[in-house]
């Protein structure tokens, strides 16, 4: 605590300094997993036959794995534009409640800095941000996770164009192994981050309503399966806080 | 085939205004509206924990999307075989401490094994 009151006297190294921290973020575990599971990526967007400058693109512009993923589904199937949009737009719903539970972390930041830097919300950013942002003085927060989340998107859509030109061609095995560190990277580091029992509990109810989901409607599954899993979970989180607390 | 699909239109720009169109906006207007709707919302815990319990239970739904309906290679193992590796990855993920390695390094041995096994 002490060092940093001294720190603040200086604004700009200070400035530096956490920009430096954030960055450091790109060496841990998370993020070389999340790159590991973009040469996977690589590989599913070739075998889709989009090109690698493509690819690339899509990293950097829409910067969620599994819209990425669902994208390439609906391009490899020829769905139309706006077919593709709706999919992408129901498979990213989910960034509005992280973002907004974000938010008190960087509150005092001015409305656009905060517009541009929503673009780095993702499951890593944020569960990093969630974690480590308290530690963090207010007025450095958009530095330092602006340097991580910006860094983070950078490297990833460079790995893409990497890995794209350098396996000319994955063995379906080794595109199916990448392909499945998403989902366990996601349940653990998720669990990991959860901070009362309802985030815990929504793991499950959401897992668990999503074969349900799928089987009534499979176009519009994970937004039935969120939010219904994310309310008994919220309740059920509630109930179980209640009963700790009484 | 279909109407402005990816491959539709033969221009060197379609492909990039169609990644842009169909993902881009779609998914960074939910993080703009994040940003604008925080501001609205009252600052009171539970608001926010109710955000935080949608938030993971849809990316839970992603995660199980992932594992029981996946697209390319992985559909070829067994559906079991993914439940499996998920289960026994994360089991081993809150043994060792909540390691993410740990987990990661056992959910894929089980999929690979199991892609050898049954194909």
């Amino acid at each position: 605590m002490s060092p940093n009151h001294a720190a603040d006297a200086d604004a700009s190294g200070d400035a530096r300094y956490w920009a430096l921290q954030g960055l450091k973020g790109l060496f841990s575990v998370p993020a070389l997993i999340l790159m590991t599971a973009h040469v996977g990526f690589a590989g599913l967007a070739r075998g889709a036959g989009i090109d690698w400058m493509e690819a690339t693109f899509m990293v950097a512009t829409i910067w969620a794995l599994p819209a990425n993923i669902v994208l390439i589904g609906a391009v490899t199937a020829g769905t139309s534009l706006a077919g593709t949009a709706l999919a992408v737009a129901l498979s990213s719903l989910r960034l509005m409640p992280m973002v907004v539970a974000l938010m008190p972390e960087l509150r005092g930041a001015r409305t656009r800095t905060l517009l541009f830097l929503s673009h780095f919300v993702a499951v890593t950013g944020w569960v990093f941000a969630m974690r480590t942002l308290h530690e963090v003085p207010r007025r450095h927060r958009t530095v330092y996770f602006g340097a991580f989340g910006g860094s983070l998107c950078l490297i990833n859509a460079v790995i893409v164009a990497i890995a794209f030109n350098l396996l000319s061609q994955l063995p379906a095995l080794a595109t199916g192994a990448l392909a499945f560190l998403t989902p366990v990277y996601f349940l653990c580091s998720l669990y990991g981050s959860a901070r009362e029992p309802s985030g815990r509990i929504g793991l499950f109810t959401g897992m668990a309503a999503l074969p349900v989901a799928n089987w009534l409607d499979p176009s519009s599954d994970i937004l039935v399966a969120g939010l219904a899993g994310g309310i008994i979970a919220y309740v059920a989180g509630r109930i179980v806080e209640t009963r700790v607390g009484a | 085939m279909s109407p402005l699909g990816y491959h539709d239109i033969a221009a060197a720009w379609w492909p990039y205004a169609f990644i842009l169109l169909a993902g881009f906006l779609p998914t960074d207007v939910w993080r703009w509206l994040g940003v604008l709707f925080a501001g609205r919302v009252s600052e009171t815990s539970q608001a926010i924990a109710f955000a935080r319990a949608i938030a993971t239970s849809l990316v839970a739904a992603v995660i199980a999307r992932l594992v029981l309906v996946p697209d390319g290679p992985l559909a070829a193992v067994p559906t079991i075989a993914r439940i499996a590796a998920l289960a026994i990855g994360f089991a081993v993920y809150l043994l060792a401490g909540k390691r993410i390695i740990a987990g990661i390094l056992v959910a894929e041995a089980i999929l690979v094994g199991a892609a050898f096994a049954f194909t």
